[in-house]
């Protein structure tokens, strides 16, 4: 049975997939940034590129992941995510660096 | 009755700028894609409520935008949300948003970088879109790093002309200081198979053959900061300009000089004549009038604001060599702007109006050839872009 991963964008990103504050996305099998990534896309085909280069896959420099007040940016993207992102009670965040003085 | 529409790319968005045929009284739509970076924006001739946009952002990268409506709405003409985003047999549906290049047809190869060091070539952005002049659905797209794209099902899906970026001279382009872009599209209405383009800093290409096959039409330039100041490539082409009535009569703002070529880029020779600085981005021709030419100084390489604190548009009647200054309605003392490389167009009207954009954010606008000038927004954000449709 698919796990409901809650996924919170940066507020350019839901404008672009015309979506609320958390989008909801059905996973089948491990629940891993790239899982969830790539379920988020193929919903949202718009976020193609957005979160991750096209071709290489990789996240995009100013791009972060954090759950449950981990950072995750850097985490391996097939590393399982916590418990409470796998049961859907804590949302895995897309968050741009900020940026500016 | 006629109307004009012009379309401003901005640093945070882009703007919509319409009026009838007087020019005198503007309507302002906008800012569409807020907070994003546009770099250019341009309608179908074929179908000026088709217009495409390139919107970017550091962080997200490029996003391909579609208009059928002369800018009502917008959609990325890819695979809509919900829908897989593959077909039969797995292949993937429109993703509009992608470029990547074609390394089976020219491998992906390195490209000269800022420290000397071969670099290799990155995707970064979409500068330049080019509709098709006779399909709606046909549209080129020049990015950052140095490459050709095109699209034939109206942006949904792109493909690279790798001809260009496979040249063999490639490993010795270089970024200018805003990056390694393919910046300037000119389609031959005469010839369809004729196309040309620029590349800082690599300099100006042509096909004859649609894409295939590319030769460099640098002859005549000279650089003196480039280790050959009269190499094959190399050269920092800011931009070109041609009237389609006349096709390959060529006008370049070179990174300094302003050349001219009349056999299609072959020849190039300068006519910069007694313009106070020959540096600048901007330059454009008159639409009835093709030795009428129009550019905008810029001091200098390190210093990217108008010569002497006053914004001067100059002409030349004469398709070069002889230029006056434009200042009419224009600020003469502490202006201190830029405007960039496709910031200035020109309509099509009996009497052929001419627009640019600042770095200041004002979008200047002529209905009188340059005679005189008025701004039609002063507070936008800094203009990258301007591009006008003259509607019937």
């Amino acid at each position: 049975m698919p796990a409901t991963i809650r996924v919170e964008l940066p507020q350019h990103l839901r404008t672009l997939a015309h979506v609320g504050h958390d989008v909801e996305i059905q996973v089948e099998g491990p629940v891993t940034q790239r899982s969830v990534l790539d379920a988020l896309e193929e919903r949202y085909p718009m976020l193609k590129g957005a979160i991750r280069e096209h071709v290489t896959k990789q996240r995009r420099a100013f791009l972060r992941f954090f759950a449950c007040e981990e950072d995750l940016t850097h985490a391996s993207p097939d590393a399982p995510l916590p418990e409470a992102v796998a049961s859907g009670k804590e949302p895995f965040i897309v968050l741009g660096a900020i940026a500016g003085g | 009755m006629s109307q004009v529409r012009v379309l401003v790319g901005t640093r945070k968005g882009a703007f919509i700028l319409t009026a009838d045929g007087k020019r005198a009284n503007w309507n302002v739509s906008g800012p569409h894609f807020a907070g994003w970076e546009l770099y250019h924006l341009k309608g179908s001739p074929d179908d000026p409520n088709r217009i495409y946009a390139s919107q970017t952002s550091g962080w997200f990268g490029q996003i391909i935008q579609r208009s059928d409506d002369g800018g009502k709405t917008w959609h990325q003409p890819g695979t809509p949300p919900g829908e897989s985003t593959t077909g039969p047999g797995g292949m993937p549906k429109g993703e509009s948003n992608k470029f990547a290049y074609d390394t089976a047809s020219a491998p992906l190869t390195t490209h000269q970088f800022y420290d000397g060091t071969q670099h290799p070539w990155e995707f970064k952005r979409v500068w330049h879109l080019e509709p098709s002049l006779t399909d709606p659905d046909t549209v080129y797209a020049g990015v950052e790093d140095a490459a050709l794209f095109k699209s034939i099902d109206g942006g949904k899906n792109w493909k690279e002309l790798s001809g260009l970026r496979g040249h063999g001279t490639g490993p010795k382009w270089q970024p200018g200081a805003g990056g390694m872009c393919l910046h300037t599209i000119i389609l031959d209405p005469k010839d369809p198979k004729r196309i040309y383009i620029a590349i800082s800093a690599a300099g100006a290409f042509r096909t004859d053959d649609g894409g295939n096959n590319w030769k460099p039409i640098n002859k005549g330039l000279y650089s003196k900061y480039i280790p050959n100041p009269t190499a094959e490539i190399g050269h920092c082409v800011h931009h070109i300009a041609m009237n389609p009535k006349r096709p390959g009569v060529l006008f370049m703002q070179k990174h300094w000089d302003v050349m001219r070529s009349d056999d299609a880029g072959e020849n190039w020779k300068e006519v910069s004549g007694n313009l106070p600085t020959d540096f600048g981005f901007a330059i454009d021709v008159h639409s009835h009038e093709p030795e009428t030419i129009y550019v905008i100084p810029i001091k200098s390489d390190g210093e990217h604001y108008v010569h002497e604190g006053k914004l001067r548009v100059y002409r030349s009647k004469s398709g070069g060599d002889e230029w006056e200054p434009l200042t009419k309605g224009l600020p003469q003392e502490n202006c201190y702007v830029n405007v960039l490389r496709d910031a200035m167009a020109v309509d099509t009207l009996d009497k052929c109006g001419l627009y640019f954009g600042t770095t200041g954010g004002q979008v200047y606008m002529s209905p009188d050839a340059g005679e005189s000038w008025s701004p039609i927004v002063r507070d936008l954000p800094a203009v990258l872009s301007v591009e006008v449709q003259t509607l019937q």
